[in-house]
């Protein structure tokens, strides 16, 4: 292996214009390849599908989904906080390793970032399409209608609206500022006219001054401020939807942190999915370093060991509080109908990952790929079990009952995971994907070395 | 490098960046608007009938109590419509071969019930009940306006959920005496709250609980 340079995070002799050559040149000079296509036009059919689901859910109604009368959540639930899990690492990467001024976090963020937003958007999807009558989601904003009511501010599904609205909200704004440099790089290199407007328009007029910089810097440390407790309050909301209910499973003061690190686990699991499509797309090797994949896979296998500790916690606490509804869920998780399920979510989520052990591994695109999917997969059975089996094992043994899903359920699954390929297929050609401005403070410290 | 944008581009700028905060603060404020207008809730509307029944000479000049056509109010969760034989107690005998009777004659004739068309339209999921107000304290003009003065009944009040519960929340500002219940001149008095209070006493309304979602719908 050369050693490009003493970080090793940039390709040997990079400048500034070679920088920016990599990242707006796939999109602004050279024709989308074929893999590009092929994604684009797999994630359009997927999304139609999912348009057509959604139109058959508003049409016939949730009766089309798994659920029953026991199992009342069942794939929509878990599908919202899987997606609004993957939207967790995007705003990590960006503030918390900015704050903490891990360099290597430049070359992925903006991806990332953007992850975050389509997938926190999916996310923001599925509480509606899994209510009775979604026309009425807004009654849970509080907005002074002719009923006289406010929204039940104990019910932790307000906490949820605020927490997701505010996230996304957060996302969509840290992430264009983030971009306003590079989106200024893009319209001074667009060849078309139609370009040049729309890169312009984004770019806000920037010029790149010394007051300019300044601004934005100051800006965008302080987004990443609030950023680092929303991206935690988000997912601990998630946790007290489970957690402030009175089910066996639930009712635990552990979700809200074990929330927060699952979310980053699949989250960074994901960023390494795409930081190998986005890397292979625009020919970026050079700035998405192994160097980069190493550090991933190292907080994957951190985060692979606190779930291990989370579910073991989780069933300690079952065992030692000894209540009987608690132990016969407890039986139920380890033995009932779904226990494959659960080995397979502890084998995924907790011993696959530590593989990473081996720098081998850490650095071998195909092995990390593999493991990142695995741990996806695992992570949604987390959800989807999570759901199942505590209200498949409730207070009442006479309304214990099964869940198992329809082919709506996994249309609807499907169809997001196509929508979130489109956006991200659509990113990739429309919007710089790198951090162009980001990146190329690291080429005067590389220099140097 | 030539210019992109021209000067005047600043301007779209500002605009656009105006109307991100302008517009969804105008939606809101003219939905709020819109939602409380007469178009959505029908207060004030006045309906066609026919025939062109008047609460103003039957209610107001002649001084026919409420009870005498609306005769379930006090038992009953409907107030009642009168049968067409109600209307023929008088009418067989006086304004026999009026034009604007046909329908009634009509009605009598055919047995066939009259036709009114509904002015106070709750929606169906709202179990509003008659007698549980008229008995306890509340009267007719509260929730149906001057009545005894309408040539063509309109609907009073807006009939939105947070109307119902300006007087849920707060009753003692409504009820009134129970030989005040078919008085259509009863005012609040000066001291309203203080005797609402001890109406409340009187007839045993639970405040805490009238809130609940199910006092209403079920």
């Amino acid at each position: 292996m050369t050693a490009p340079s003493a970080l090793g995070l940039l390709p040997p002799g990079a400048t500034y214009a070679s920088v920016t050559a990599s990242v707006a040149d796939p999109v602004l000079r050279e024709q989308a390849g074929r893999r590009w296509w092929l994604v684009f036009v797999v994630g359009l059919v997927l999304t139609v599908v999912m348009l057509g689901s959604m139109f058959w859910l508003f049409y016939e109604g949730i009766g089309i989904f798994g659920n029953n009368t026991s199992v009342v959540w069942g794939y929509p639930i878990a599908n919202y906080v899987w997606w609004i899990g993957i939207g967790n690492a995007g705003t990590l990467i960006s503030c918390m390793l900015l704050l903490t001024r891990q360099k290597w976090r430049s070359s992925i963020n903006r991806f990332a970032e953007a992850m975050t937003l389509f997938a926190a958007a999916i996310a923001g999807l599925f509480p509606i399409l899994h209510l009775g009558r979604p026309m009425y989601f807004y009654w849970l904003v509080p907005y002074p209608n002719t009923m006289g009511t406010w929204p039940q501010w104990r019910s932790p599904l307000v906490w949820d609206f605020f927490a997701i609205a505010s996230y996304i909200i957060f996302s969509i704004v840290f992430w264009y500022v983030g971009a306003i440099p590079d989106f200024a790089t893009f319209r001074d290199r667009a060849k078309s006219r139609a370009g040049q407007l729309i890169y312009g328009a984004l770019a806000l007029g920037w010029r790149g001054s010394a007051r300019h910089w300044v601004r934005y810097e100051a800006f965008y440390h302080t987004m990443a401020a609030l950023g680092v407790p929303l991206v935690v309050s988000v997912h601990s909301v998630v946790g007290l939807d489970f957690a402030a209910g009175n089910m066996p499973g639930w009712q635990e003061t552990i979700f809200p942190p074990y929330f927060v690190v699952g979310a980053m686990f699949s989250g960074f699991a994901m960023v390494v999915v795409l930081a190998a499509v986005t890397r292979s797309f625009l020919k970026v090797e050079a700035l998405v370093s192994l160097h980069h994949f190493e550090a991933m896979a190292k907080i994957l296998l951190a985060g692979s060991i606190v779930m291990g500790l989370s579910y073991a916690t989780e069933a300690y606490q079952g065992w030692y509080a000894g209540d009987d509804v608690d132990r016969t869920f407890l039986a139920f998780q380890f033995h009932g109908a779904y226990a494959w399920l659960y080995w397979c979510q502890i084998a995924f989520n907790v011993f696959v990952p530590q593989l990473f052990w081996a720098p081998a591994i850490r650095r071998s695109i195909p092995a990390l790929l593999v493991i990142a999917v695995l741990i996806n997969v695992g992570m949604y059975l987390e959800r989807i079990l999570l759901i199942i089996n505590t209200l498949s094992r409730g207070h009442l043994p006479a309304e214990w009952s099964l869940f198992a899903p329809t082919l709506w359920d996994w249309l609807l699954l499907g169809g997001s995971l196509g929508f979130f390929m489109l956006l991200f297929a659509c990113f990739l050609r429309l919007v710089p994907a790198v951090s162009m401005h980001e990146v190329k403070q690291l080429v005067p410290a590389e220099a140097a070395a | 490098m030539a210019q992109i944008f021209r000067p005047g581009a600043d301007t779209y700028a500002r605009m656009v960046l105006l109307s991100i905060v302008l517009l969804p603060t105008l939606a809101i404020f003219l939905t709020y608007l819109v939602m409380r207008s007469s178009t959505v809730t029908g207060q004030d509307f006045v309906l066609h009938q026919w025939p062109p029944f008047s609460h103003a000479h039957h209610a107001g000049e002649l001084g026919i109590g409420c009870r005498m056509c609306h005769n379930s109010v006090e038992k009953a969760a409907s107030a009642g419509m009168p049968s067409t034989h109600v209307c023929m107690t008088c009418h067989s005998q006086i304004w026999t071969n009026a034009p604007m009777l046909a329908p009634v004659r009509e009605s009598l004739a055919d047995d066939k019930p009259l036709h009114w068309t509904r002015v106070n339209d709750l929606p169906d999921y709202v179990y509003f009940d008659h007698s549980v107000h008229v008995n306890n304290g509340v009267g007719c003009s509260t929730c149906h306006g001057p009545v005894d003065t309408m040539p063509l009944m309109r609907q009073a009040a807006p009939l939105t959920m947070g109307w119902c519960l300006d007087c849920h929340r707060s009753p003692e500002k409504f009820v009134r005496p129970t030989d005040k219940i078919y008085d259509f001149d009863w005012q609040p008095p000066a001291d309203q709250e203080e005797k609402g209070k001890r109406l409340l006493v009187q007839y045993h309304i639970e405040t805490s609980h009238l809130t609940d979602c199910s006092v209403c719908h079920r």
